[in-house]
């Protein structure tokens, strides 16, 4: 077995019995890196220099007794909308193609204090808005598992980095499923955290009150563990929550007897594929035979969530992305006579043409005489999504419904309608609107070989309920057997 | 409800942005559609709700208006398109 091959928890192992080196196991993602990224294209800069140098030195550390944190040394990609001081931040875009990050985002500064090591910035959807990666100003990114296939989006970068051993675990995020549809598309596990429990200091905006950072990974163990090291409250945060510190990792429990997991029935019928729906209901009659009591629900409400929240992102993000202007940092066009040129001639040629449509869309549901029929009805249909999470939680501890209601759709397959690619997001998009925690767990293969993901969601700040149940379902089953093949490619 | 080409080059003025006439044709059809499908929202009886203003419930947070040296100035200003004597250099405002 390869380094590459290992989760964290046992690179983390073999490091504590001396088996391998932080300089070795570094060196053998570079490698990977370049075997592989040529034809997956996840990353849009790697840091190799700066990587190995740290790695090093860690070793130094270690070798001469220093007592170092036990994530010392282990390497991590980020996705390239969280600012590392002194690297590019591109978030995919023409707009901030050179920019270089004056300071660490506060999830940056979290994984410093563990001395990690960072191989590089990950590809991603233009400003994290899509669905497929498709939307990068530079590049598109393949799926691990047929090359000629998406690796879903926005965090397509980080989902296929993780699934093709080219980074043990990544950082993604999601404002609308941006982790966990990439994740259940590359066959990976991801955690969207509650809304609140990671910092996004940092982290470049895209739609404010749903954005959250949160972990891509091979296993739940791993998921819990990098939960572990970015949550907390951090004061430049406004909205992060001040909560006692928990420990995931305790509930990673082989156990989910008595459990109380409810199925909306809305995301098993109509617009889910057979295939997939067929996954989940196996996931269901697992859970059912380890002990957990599984039962049918609605969530009819659900179905709204999708208008409300491109009314609400879109809003946000046309808002956010103003200051985006040609003047302190970022694209400056060149042709410009007067201050207002340069505003309008930056940005018409700094976003790229879905960043546009959200601004465009976001401005339309703000300007007077819209605001109420959209912004104001959107916030208040967000209310009642709300109320009817808040009721389906007093009966369960989990909700279970796909993660994506298909597979990775081939590349270039739903780029030309805008509103077909929304729809990706059907199953992922309630659960920010609720600003819960979301995580996608990979189960099967469909006949084409492609992976599908199973979402387990809790109320706010109950991740412990999604990692116990996680877990005990990845001790009980074996998807990790499957790796992708890279077939595709050629066209 | 219709959007109409006018109401599409209005909003890009708004958000700062020129669209080439292929991009106002474009977006025209596309907005018609997401707001369309925005608009499915009002299937949903509200009448009793409040808005939701913000993901959870924290509001409000203050903290001592204290000024903080940031120092790394030199970076801050090194992504400025143009700068000069540690400002930013923009065409003159005032006649």
């Amino acid at each position: 077995m390869q380094l590459y091959e290992y989760t964290v928890h046992e690179l983390i192992e073999k490091l504590e019995k001396g088996e391998t080196s932080s300089e070795e196991i570094t060196k053998d993602y570079f490698k990977r890196i370049k075997e592989i990224d040529p034809k997956v294209k996840a990353y849009i800069s790697t840091l190799e220099e700066s990587a190995l140098e740290k790695a090093r030195k860690i070793d130094e550390k270690r070798k001469s007794g220093e007592t170092l944190s036990k994530f010392a040394g282990i390497p991590i990609g980020i996705k390239d909308n969280m600012c590392i001081e002194g690297t590019k931040t591109t978030c995919s875009s023409k707009m901030l193609e050179n920019f270089v990050a004056p300071y660490n985002a506060t999830v940056i500064e979290k994984l410093n204090d563990e001395d990690v090591v960072y191989l590089g910035k990950l590809n991603m959807d233009e400003f994290a808005m899509g669905s497929s990666t498709e939307r990068s100003a530079f590049f598109i990114t393949h799926n691990p598992w047929d090359l000629d296939r998406v690796p879903g989006g926005s965090s397509g970068g980080s989902a296929a980095a993780v699934a093709a051993d080219m980074a043990p675990w990544a950082l993604g995020s999601d404002t609308g499923g941006s982790i966990r549809q990439p994740s259940s598309l590359c066959g990976v596990v991801g955690l969207k955290p509650t809304y609140g429990l990671v910092s996004r200091y940092g982290l470049v905006a895209f739609a404010s009150s749903l954005d959250q950072i949160g972990p891509i990974t091979k296993d739940v163990t791993d998921s819990a563990m990098l939960l572990n090291l970015i949550a907390g409250h951090d004061e430049k945060d406004s909205t992060s929550m001040d909560l006692e510190k928990k420990d995931y990792t305790k509930a990673l429990v082989n156990d989910v007897k008595g459990m109380r997991i409810g199925i909306p029935k809305e995301y098993v019928g109509e617009g889910i594929n057979e295939e997939v729906k067929n996954a989940i209901l196996e996931v269901a009659k697992k859970y059912e035979e380890l002990g957990a009591v599984v039962e049918d629900c609605s969530f009819d409400v659900g179905q709204y969530a999708t208008s409300v929240y491109y009314i609400i992102a879109d809003a946000e993000a046309s808002s956010n992305l103003g200051r985006f202007d040609g003047i302190r940092y970022g694209y400056r066009s060149e042709k410009y006579d007067n201050l207002k040129d340069i505003y309008r001639n930056s940005r018409s040629e700094g976003f790229g043409p879905e960043v546009k449509r959200r601004i465009m869309v976001g401005t339309y549901v703000l300007s007077s005489g819209y605001y109420d029929a959209y912004y104001k009805k959107a916030q208040k249909v967000r209310t009642v999504i709300k109320d009817a999470y808040n009721k389906l939680f007093e009966k369960y501890d989990l909700l279970l419904t796909p993660t994506s209601p298909t597979t990775a759709f081939k590349i270039g397959e739903k780029t030309e309608n805008p509103l077909e690619m929304y729809l990706a997001d059907i199953c992922t998009v309630p659960v920010n609107i609720g600003g819960l925690p979301g995580m996608s767990i990979p189960c099967a293969l469909d006949s084409n070989g492609m992976p599908i993901g199973f979402q387990l969601i809790a109320k706010p700040f109950a991740e412990e309920n999604i990692f116990r149940a996680a877990y005990t379902y990845e001790q009980n089953t074996n998807f990790r057997e499957n790796k992708p093949s890279f077939k595709g490619g050629n066209s | 409800m219709a959007i109409s080409k006018e109401e599409v080059i209005h909003i890009a003025k708004l958000a700062d942005l020129n669209l080439s006439e292929d991009e106002i044709e474009k977006y025209t059809k596309d907005m018609q559609e997401i707001l369309e499908f925005a608009n499915r929202i009002n299937n949903v009886d509200t009448s009793e709700m409040t808005e939701t203003i913000a993901a959870n419930e924290k509001s409000n947070v203050f903290r001592k208006d204290e000024v903080v040296k940031f120092e790394n100035r030199e970076v801050l200003l090194s992504n400025a398109p143009s700068q000069d004597e540690g400002m930013f250099r923009i065409p003159k405002v005032l006649n």
